[in-house]
C-alpha cells in the first residue's frame, strides 16, 4: 500500500529561500540545498521548489541550486516556477530535478504539457493548478476557475476541466493549489481536492492552508489527496515532518516512518 | 569502475550521483569495451519498453548486456531495465531480453485497496516483503520504503526469482534475481538511506 507523502515546499528567489526561515533550533537557514538536507533527513517524502526569481536573465542561479541539492538529497524532488518551454524543463531535469511542475506556462500553451511528457515522460510533468471559487456558472460548472498572478487574473477556465484535459495530454500528477485556502493556515480546501482528485486517475497533492497536523489528516482522507504540501508549519519550526507523521499514523493515514 | 549503461532511456544522473556520493568509482556509457572491462553493471531506465528495446539494438547495447552477465558479473537493473530483463513486456508488445523468464504486465484497470479506486501508475513510497534472503537486501528493514513509478510490473515465470514483493491492489515482485542478476522495480537512488543502503550492498556484492 502507498503511503501518502508529506511535501514541504521552499520559495526560492535568486538562489537564497525568500523568507527568514527558522528551523526548531532557532538557526536562520536561507540556503535552499541545507533547508532540503534537513527536510531529506527529517523525513520529508519529497521536496518542492518554487523559483521565484523575477528575472529571467538569473534562472542559470537555480539550476545551480537543483544541482546541488541534487547531489545532496536522495529522494524525488521538484521544480517550478518561472517554467515556460521545453527547454527550461529539460535544464531541470539535467540538473537533477526528477519532476518539473508547470503552471500558467501550461494555461497560456497546454500544449507544453504534451510535448514534456512526449520528451520526458509523463512521470515528469506536473501541473501546478492555482484555483479560486466562484459561482457556478455554464463557463465554471464546477463553481472552481484557475486562476494566475498569485489569483489576481481569472482565466475563464474551469478547474475541473482542465484538471481533466492536462491529465488526457500527459501530466502525470497536479499540484492542486487552493488561492482561497492559501496563507490563512485553517485548513486545505477539501471540497476542492475531493473533487479533482476522485475525478483524475492521476496523483493530486493538496496545497495551501496547512496550519496544523489535523489539516493533512482531513485532506489526506475527506479530500482523498495522494500527497499534502506543507510550508509555513514546518519553515518555522512549529512543527516537525516526524511530529506531523506520528499525528498521522494515529489518524490511521500510512505514512513512511522510516528513513 | 561500475558501468551505468546508458541507452537514451532517461536521466541516469541520479544513479550516477548515488553511486558517486557512496564513493564508488562508476561511468555513464554506452562503449561496449568499457561495459566488458567494468567490474559491475547497472542497468537503469525510465520510459517505455518499446522504444527503450528500439534503444538497445540500436546502439548494439542488448548484446552487451548479454556479455556482461554470461560473464557472472554482478548486474544491477533498475525500474524499466527490471522489466527489459524478463523475456517479454506487454507495453508496446515487446519482445525484450530474456535474462530471466517470465512476462512484464500492466496494472490492470479497477484495482481498489481499502474500497478506493488505485491511481496509476503505482506512485511513491511502498514496502517490500523480502521472500528469499539475498546480500543485496541486507540490513533491509520490514518497515523500510522505496520509491516507485511505474504503471506495469514483472512478472517472472520461476518463483525462486522473486526475492521480494510488495502490494498495490495485486502482488507483485518488486526485487527479481536469478544468479549474478539482481534486478528493482523501485529506485534505490531515490529511496532515501535504505535505497542507498541496497546501492551499496550491490556494490559490495561478491559473487562465488
Amino acid at each position: 500500500m502507498l503511503s501518502k507523502r508529506i511535501i514541504p515546499c521552499l520559495d526560492v528567489r535568486e538562489g537564497r529561500t525568500t523568507k527568514g526561515i527558522k528551523f526548531k533550533n532557532n538557526v536562520d537557514i536561507g540556503d535552499p540545498v541545507e533547508m532540503a538536507q534537513f527536510y531529506y533527513e527529517s523525513g520529508a517524502d519529497e521536496i518542492v521548489f518554487y523559483d521565484i526569481t523575477a528575472s529571467h536573465e538569473k534562472r542559470d542561479i537555480m539550476i545551480d541550486v537543483v544541482r546541488r541539492v541534487a547531489e545532496t538529497i536522495f529522494i524525488p524532488f521538484s521544480v517550478g516556477g518561472g517554467i515556460r518551454t521545453v527547454g527550461d524543463m529539460q535544464a531541470v531535469i539535467l540538473a537533477g530535478a526528477e519532476k518539473v511542475s508547470v503552471n500558467s506556462a501550461a494555461v497560456k500553451n497546454p500544449d507544453i504539457i504534451a510535448e514534456g511528457a512526449r520528451l520526458f515522460g509523463s512521470q515528469c510533468i506536473v501541473l501546478g493548478m492555482d484555483v479560486k471559487k466562484v459561482e457556478k456558472s455554464e463557463t465554471i460548472p464546477s463553481g472552481y476557475e484557475i486562476v494566475i498572478n498569485g489569483g489576481r487574473k481569472y482565466m475563464g477556465i474551469d478547474a475541473l476541466e482542465w484538471a481533466l484535459r492536462a491529465q488526457e495530454l500527459g501530466a502525470g500528477e497536479i499540484c492542486l493549489n487552493s488561492i482561497d485556502a492559501d496563507g490563512t493556515r485553517e485548513g486545505y480546501e477539501i471540497n476542492l481536492t475531493k473533487l479533482i482528485s476522485t475525478s483524475v486517475d492521476i496523483p493530486v497533492i493538496a496545497s495551501g492552508g496547512a496550519g496544523e497536523p489535523i489539516h493533512l489528516a482531513d485532506v489526506l482522507k475527506k479530500g482523498c489527496a495522494d500527497a499534502a504540501l506543507i510550508a509555513s508549519m514546518t519553515h518555522y519550526g512549529t512543527y516537525t515532518v516526524s511530529e506531523i507523521k506520528d499525528f498521522l499514523q494515529k489518524e490511521d493515514v500510512k505514512v513512511r516512518n522510516s528513513w | 569502475m561500475i558501468a551505468i549503461i546508458d541507452y537514451d532511456a532517461g536521466n541516469l544522473t541520479s544513479v550516477e550521483r548515488a553511486v558517486k556520493h557512496l564513493d564508488y568509482p562508476c561511468v555513464v556509457t554506452n562503449d561496449m569495451k568499457e561495459i566488458e572491462s567494468a567490474e559491475r553493471v547497472i542497468f537503469p531506465g525510465v520510459g517505455a519498453a518499446g522504444s527503450a528495446m528500439e534503444s538497445l539494438s540500436r546502439l548494439n547495447l542488448g548484446n552487451a548486456l548479454k556479455s556482461a552477465v554470461d560473464s557472472g558479473k554482478p548486474v544491477l537493473g533498475i525500474c524499466l531495465g527490471t522489466q527489459i530483463i524478463m523475456g517479454h513486456s506487454d507495453e508496446n508488445d515487446t519482445p525484450c531480453l530474456g535474462f530471466v523468464d517470465g512476462n512484464v504486465r500492466m496494472f490492470p484497470d479497477g484495482l481498489t485497496e481499502e474500497g478506493r479506486k488505485l491511481k496509476i501508475p503505482h506512485m511513491g513510497w511502498n514496502r517490500i516483503q523480502i521472500k528469499i534472503d539475498h546480500p543485496i537486501l541486507s540490513g533491509v528493514q520490514t518497515y523500510d520504503e522505496f520509491y516507485f513509478v511505474h504503471g506495469y510490473y514483472p512478472e517472472p515465470s520461476n518463483s525462486t526469482h522473486v526475492i521480494a514483493t510488495t502490494e498495490y491492489g495485486l502482488t507483485f515482485s518488486s526485487v527479481i534475481g536469478h544468479d549474478n542478476i539482481i534486478a528493482t522495480q523501485f529506485h534505490p537512488e531515490k529511496s532515501g538511506e535504505p535505497g542507498l543502503r541496497i546501492l551499496k550492498n550491490f556494490c559490495e556484492w561478491k559473487l562465488c
